[in-house]
């Protein structure tokens, strides 16, 4: 471009200096750093040399196995049962430094299933890890959908042409402008166990018949609490965006439909929805690169529990890089969260690229 | 088709007030919730939950909490600071980033093609995933200052702002904003022997209010809320933004409920108030990284 403009190095050169140098110095070196620290052994404050160890780090965050247990056999070779349940050898005996098995040496339980008499156990060399991983994931799955289409439904209850619209516009955005460590706080005690707020609403529009839960204290409760709560602070932001995306269809579209009488589905079917496409994609990436970053919420919410219900990816990075001063530690979970970030936003360019 | 009687219209736009009067209490509750709270004591804040009382500001009404919370922590320290902290920012980054973005849209030089993208490319990169590193390089960096050359900037403002103050977003929207300004204007200056510090000064920048305010807004918010970055490198309490200062309250064996509402409140209300007032501006600036995302 600029074919008209003469060259001129030394005036281009001193006016992005500034920026490009600080986004150099504060974004692109730490995160090259954060390359190299997940490649080496590196803590805040160790009397030991740093070491390269190569991909070791990574391996001890993501190895994986696959073990069948069989069941303890009495001499007649049946399966020993006692008070009804199939006794299998313990799982010690082949994770604690088994010369027969060396790739389960460290490794501990993370889930299991039945399968006839024996039991299939995946043994994780982190456990913590892949329960943070799984967490994060489901997060992202459950939120991106359900908050890109509440945000959607809140769009078009603002698009009405209705007096007054511009107050309501301005009440669902409001969260949006609160810090989430203020909400967390707040919906921590919305939330709280017995006489707390939400107990009481829900109580009250039950007629009693609500029984009073402990939603973040258990662990079937605590992270889906933690994705309605941020959804609520959030969906104003993407309301927005999908407001300036119905504001780019051309109103035309709209009368056309209305003079062929068209219901109000299908003028949303077939007028609304392909005007949105790119902004759908866009939408679902953009809460799904914001859902990843999850971390204040669990912060100030639950720490990671109940029984790490809600540990999730940066929580985890940070507990482990500041809080145990563990640097490659935490580097290598955040090169993790990079490297899955990146596949996303690559998945973004393929979808808008076939669009168009 | 049915046929539309008046009074079938009155109703329907009834029921419309009351689905969106219904959805703004679901956003609106939370807040309200804190505001009253903080005006009663902790015993009737607690037993008030269990009915619409919560809401009201009933019973024994006091600022009582917010004189408490003033004695508990140095709150207009913290505030100060925040203010400071967030106001340098948005000024340096305004300053900055445009300059930046108006090299790479109004001037050739080697090299700007690729730099741009580059810069480009850390959009993606969530600050999350950067603070250890950067913690630890903060910690060796070396500042002038009146006693000479020293090392290590935890502990301070200026690893509270410098760090922020150029990102790829801010760059970008100032980049679009700019391709979209007529060409043949910044041309013509330059042919009347304008030097490139003027046409940025005199004829670029007060074409920009409305990107000034988005990207201003964007890195208000992002700066007033900053929490995990200030935990982690500031330990003195003289330079602690207000986030840092819950701790103040929340971090107590008995949480003093009325008084965390209190310094809630206090360092919401002047962000909402901002808020309400440009509204318009709010919503735009969001709104704008979206279109063009």
């Amino acid at each position: 471009m600029a074919s008209k403009l003469k060259q001129s190095n030394r005036a281009g050169w001193l006016m992005a200096l500034p920026g490009a140098g600080l986004i150099g110095l504060f974004i692109i070196i730490p995160f090259v750093l954060a390359f190299a620290f997940s490649l080496t052994n590196q803590r805040l404050a160790s009397p030991n040399p740093t070491e390269f160890i190569g991909l070791e780090n990574y391996s001890e965050l993501l190895g994986l196995a696959v073990f069948t247990l069989e069941p303890e056999r009495d001499d007649a070779g049946n399966a020993v049962v006692e008070d009804g349940e199939i006794q299998y050898p313990r799982l010690r005996k082949f994770t604690r430094k088994n010369a027969e098995f060396p790739h389960l040496d460290g490794k501990r339980e993370w889930f299991s299933w039945q399968s006839g008499e024996n039991r299939t156990v995946v043994l994780a060399s982190d456990v913590v890890f892949m329960k943070a991983l799984m967490n994060t994931i489901l997060f992202v799955i459950v939120v991106a959908p359900l908050q890109s289409a509440i945000a959607l439904t809140l769009a078009l209850l603002i698009n009405q042409k209705l007096r007054g619209i511009s107050l309501f516009r301005a009440i669902y955005f409001m969260p949006v402008v609160v810090s989430i460590v203020i909400v967390s706080i707040l919906w921590k005690f919305i939330y709280s166990p017995g006489d707390g707020l939400l107990n009481n609403i829900l109580s009250a529009f039950t007629f009693g018949a609500f029984e009073p839960h402990d939603w973040l204290g258990d662990t079937s409760t605590a992270l889906g609490s933690i994705i309605a709560m941020s959804i609520w602070q959030g969906v104003g932001f993407h309301m927005v965006i999908w407001l300036s995306g119905l504001q780019t269809i051309s109103p035309t579209l709209y009368e056309a439909a209305e003079i062929e009488g068209s219901k109000k589905w299908q003028t949303f079917r077939y007028v609304t929805w392909p005007g949105l496409r790119n902004t759908a994609v866009l939408i679902l990436i953009v809460i799904t690169m914001q859902a990843f970053a999850l971390f204040a919420q669990i912060d100030v919410m639950t720490q990671g529990g109940p029984l790490d219900s809600t540990q999730v990816l940066v929580f985890q990075a940070v507990e482990r890089g500041y809080g145990k001063q563990d640097i490659s530690g935490g580097s290598t979970i955040s090169v993790i969260l990079f490297v899955i970030v990146l596949s996303i936003s690559f998945v973004q360019r393929w979808l808008t690229r076939e669009r168009k | 088709m049915a046929l539309v009687t008046s009074e079938n219209r009155g109703l329907r736009l009834g029921a419309r007030y009351a689905v969106l009067v219904l959805v703004a209490i679901i956003f609106i509750f939370p807040l309200l919730f804190m505001a009253m709270s903080s005006l009663k004591p902790d015993n009737q804040l607690l037993l008030d939950t269990s009915s619409l009382r919560a809401f009201l500001p009933v019973g024994e009404i006091s600022l009582d909490n917010y004189k408490d919370a003033f004695e508990r922590a140095p709150i207009g320290v913290f505030v100060f600071n925040s203010v400071l902290i967030t106001g340098l920012t948005v000024v340096l980054t305004l300053l900055v980033c445009s300059l930046a973005a108006f090299s790479f849209v109004f001037l050739d030089w080697k090299g700007r093609d690729v730099i741009f993208s580059i810069i480009l490319a850390t959009l993606i990169i969530p600050y999350e995933t950067i603070f250890i590193p950067l913690l630890l390089m903060a910690s060796q960096l070396p500042w002038i200052s009146t006693e000479g050359l020293e090392f290590g900037w935890l502990n301070s403002y200026r690893v509270q702002i410098i760090p922020f103050i150029a990102d790829g977003l801010s760059v970008f929207l100032f980049v679009q904003y700019f391709k979209d300004l007529p060409r043949e204007l910044i041309e013509a200056s330059r042919v009347e022997g304008a030097s490139w510090w003027f046409i940025y000064r005199k004829v670029v920048l007060p074409l920009s209010g409305p990107v000034i305010a988005t990207a201003a807004i964007l890195k208000f918010l992002f700066m007033y809320n900053q929490y995990l970055w200030p935990l982690m490198v500031v330990q003195a309490e003289e330079i602690r933004p207000v986030m840092v200062g819950l701790g103040y309250f929340t971090d107590q064996l008995n949480v003093p409920w009325g008084e965390v509402m209190a310094y809630l409140t206090i360092i919401t209300v002047p962000v909402l108030a901002f808020y309400l007032s440009l509204q318009r501006a709010f919503i735009a600036s969001v709104a704008s990284t979206g279109v063009k995302g």
